[in-house]
């Protein structure tokens, strides 16, 4: 077998050296970040110190981020702080999004994966704030690019009409950080969610972030950690690895022009050998490490155990913990079929691609259309 | 009662991996490469046989990959030993392919296979039918669909872990009754067609029995070797498939009277789907001689019975015949011998092909209990010439 070639950073990245040198760091100090005493002072230095690298990532106060074990939790504490029935999300959301909130509105997104603002204007008209002093804020949630697709959302006009109808915004940027820039004032973002291990970072650490003033309703309750926010002893060196991973955000953003040439080039090679090859949002604006695209007749677990048989990892739409493959809910809500939809499969770029992994990938993926692809052509599947 | 029941009963033996043929030119699977170089799916259900078969082919120095197929979850994580295919199952396969070092994965079918399988099982039973969803699921998720994605994955081979010998005899590949008897799983498989038949292979066929396979897995040091056996139909739980069906067609299942041979009613059913033709216990009609369920009527809603006697059938109507000798169909008349339910041993008939897949079979002695839905399977010696479904009998 040829070298292993990772090409799933959108599903976790590898650790960046710097972080694993923190996170080692970190782990060598004893003491519980909320205990009185000098060890417990030096814990509780990493945890700030994180904390502050978290805040600037996104231009938010230290104050504003609460520690969470990622993203899902993140989303969770965000949506789970707001009443189903005052909650719009796109339909593209992550799962930790749609199911933190199952009675939430779902508003549209357009042929490319982008939310349709119109609609979600006319769904917040519909369904107008009480006029009840008492009554719970409303939310609208909106991530700031899509896991499967790479399509960067309208979030900032997005919030503009959240809060013109006198909504909160909370948006997941979870595939965001190390890609493009995140500024939580321009975005209009009052919640924002962030994982640590797609840019780089360790698995096991997250952040919400609730600009000042906004605050959630706790999911674990007991000691009082992280403002009463999010109780438990805080995960000190998977922590301390976010604060460094967020210190080289920059890094990975200078590097996407790198990754979206590589990309480019992969998604050319692809639509050179099938034509018929359907390629996702490469209308919209993209993260330049994402593409996401079909081979027609064969389904993506199929192309996903094909390549992985060859030494390459990708992944298909929405893989749950056991493994198995689920229809892309997102594709399906960009208005591809079932039989599109259930064919795509999403190649992720990241820090340690090199140009010929594509080469690598074309070559597996040509020889399993040419096996597969033909023999479905001749004889439709059921 | 379930035919299925009858697919494992206690066998003995001593424990001996299966024969390894020693041609040369070929590997023990049949293919002209070494076996490293041989790529190998398993069908790994998470039960003992299948993890044994890929541990024997992993052994032999095969590329095996193990293929587990989710088929239903019932959620809550309700723990069902003894089934396959729910979620323990997938986590012990998962957990012999780790032990095996092996690439594993879990395909979804749930959804086809409820409408390839449970959908057809349900509406078989309201037409007043006895079927065997597990020919059913043989016939479509596995030698269909998991065969494709076997071959789409460069696979030369799809091995499963049934008791049934594939055999290469002057005109290709013969589908036989495994070397176990009390094992054999042939009647399952009689769907398979000749070009299925190629890229299968069963090397559990061969084993002595199955106290041989569960030695074998505990040489293999594998988890599962004291898993029990598979019981029922997987997707029924403790064999009460009438609550199955009741939750599946909710409206459909209703009562009606039970009669006698005359008309004459002699009592009330709560649904045909709860009876099968043969059946004498659970009648809730009691004295006199006993009685036999001898025809389901599903637009009367009628559950008719009778003596014995009523229930000789010596002539058998099929359709969706698959035939795996040599040739068509044979239509001037095939003498072999017929399995007409799972558990019983072959008895001798004479096959005439109809058109379009059916057929007729002529039982030389009368048979009792000959239910539609149920299979018909010819034999020739230990070799499976193919099979029926039953459409009814005279």
């Amino acid at each position: 077998m040829k070298h292993a070639v990772y090409m799933d950073y959108n599903a976790t990245a590898p650790l960046r050296p710097a972080v694993g040198d923190a996170m080692n760091k970190a782990l060598e100090i004893t003491g519980n970040p909320s205990s009185v005493h000098r060890f417990g002072r030096l814990a509780r230095r990493v945890i700030e110190e994180a904390r502050r690298q978290v805040a600037s990532l996104v231009g938010a106060e230290a104050n504003e981020v609460i520690f969470t074990s990622g993203g899902t939790e993140a989303n969770n504490l965000a949506l789970g702080s707001f009443d189903g029935a005052g909650i719009v999300v796109s339909a593209a959301e992550h799962d930790s999004v749609l199911g933190a909130a199952p009675g939430a509105t779902i508003a549209p997104v357009d042929g490319q994966g982008v939310l349709d603002l119109e609609a979600l204007e006319r769904l917040l008209q519909e369904n107008p704030p009480q006029e009840n002093l008492n009554s719970p804020p409303r939310l609208v949630s909106v991530m700031l690019a899509n896991n499967e697709t790479g399509v960067i959302g309208p979030v900032a006009a997005a919030a503009e009409i959240a809060h013109a109808h006198g909504a909160l915004l909370h948006c997941d940027a979870v595939q965001a950080p190390g890609r493009i820039a995140i500024d939580m004032a321009s975005l209009g973002a009052d919640l924002l969610t962030l994982s640590a291990h797609k840019m780089g970072g360790p698995q096991g650490a997250g952040a919400l972030v609730a600009r000042g003033g906004v605050t959630v309703v706790p999911v674990q309750r007991g000691g009082g950690q992280e403002r009463g926010f999010r109780a438990g002893t805080e995960n000190v060196a998977a922590i301390a690895g976010f604060g460094a991973a967020c210190d080289l955000a920059g890094d990975g953003i200078a590097d996407q022009s790198r990754l979206a040439g590589w990309r480019d080039d992969l998604e050319a090679r692809i639509g050179a050998c099938a034509p018929d090859s359907k390629l996702f949002g490469a209308g919209a604006g993209r993260l330049g490490n994402t593409s996401c695209f079909t081979m027609p007749g064969v389904a993506s677990e199929t192309q996903v155990m094909a390549l992985d048989l060859a030494g390459i990892a990708v992944s298909a739409g929405a893989a749950c913990s056991s493994g198995k493959v689920g229809v892309s809910h997102v594709l399906r809500a960009m208005g591809a079929t079932e039989a599109v939809a259930s064919s795509a499969i999403r190649v992720s770029l990241g820090w340690q691609s090199q140009a010929g992994d594509i080469d690598q990938l074309i070559e597996a993926w040509r020889a399993l259309y040419a096996r597969a692809g033909a023999a479905s052509a001749a004889a439709p599947a059921a | 009662m379930i035919s299925t029941r009858d697919m494992n009963v206690p066998a003995t033996g001593n424990g001996e991996a299966p024969p390894v043929p020693s041609d040369a030119a070929f590997n023990s699977l049949g293919i002209a490469k070494a076996p490293a170089d041989t790529r190998v799916v398993v069908a790994m259900s998470g039960g003992v046989d299948s993890s044994v078969t890929a541990a024997v082919l992993v052994e032999q120095g095969y590329e095996v990959i193990g293929i587990t197929l989710q088929l239903y979850d019932y959620g809550g994580g309700r723990a069902r030993p003894g089934a396959c295919c729910a979620g323990e199952d997938v986590y012990d396969a998962r957990q012999v392919a780790e032990r095996l070092s092996i690439p594993h994965y879990v395909l979804d079918y749930q959804s086809r296979f409820r409408a390839e399988v449970i959908d057809d099982f349900a509406d078989a039973y309201l037409r007043g039918e006895t079927p065997i969803p597990c020919i059913r699921c043989n016939q479509t998720v596995k030698f269909r669909d998991l065969l494709a994605t076997a071959r789409d994955l460069g696979a030369e081979v799809l091995a499963t872990g049934h008791y049934v010998r594939r055999e290469i005899g002057p005109a290709g590949p013969e589908l036989h009754r495994a070397a176990d008897p009390a094992r054999d799983q042939s009647y399952f498989l009689f769907t398979t067609t000749k070009a299925q038949l190629d890229p299968l292979r069963f090397p559990l066929g061969a084993m002595a029995s199955k106290s041989a396979t569960r030695d074998l897995a505990q040489r293999f040091g594998l988890a599962v070797a004291e898993k029990p056996d598979s019981q029922d139909i997987c997707f029924v739980p403790d064999g009460d498939y009438a609550a199955v069906i009741d939750k599946l067609r909710p409206d459909a299942v209703l009562p009606g009277d039970i009669v006698d041979l005359g008309g004459a009613v002699l009592g009330r059913h709560d649904g045909i789907s709860r009876y099968t033709i043969g059946q004498r216990r659970g009648l809730g009609v009691g004295g006199g001689d006993a009685l036999y369920v001898v025809r389901l009527e599903p637009e009367s809603r009628r559950v008719v019975v009778g003596p014995r006697a009523a229930l000789a059938r010596t002539r058998v109507a099929l359709y969706g015949v698959n035939w795996l000798g040599e040739g068509d169909l044979p239509k001037a008349g095939f003498a072999c011998a017929v399995k007409l339910r799972s558990a019983q041993e072959p008895v001798a008939a004479v096959l005439h092909g109809g058109p379009e897949g059916t057929a007729e079979v002529v039982l030389e002695e009368p048979e009792h209990g000959v239910a539609p839905g149920q299979a018909c399977v010819f034999y020739d010696g230990t070799r499976v010439m193919g099979g029926g479904w039953i459409r009814g009998a005279d």
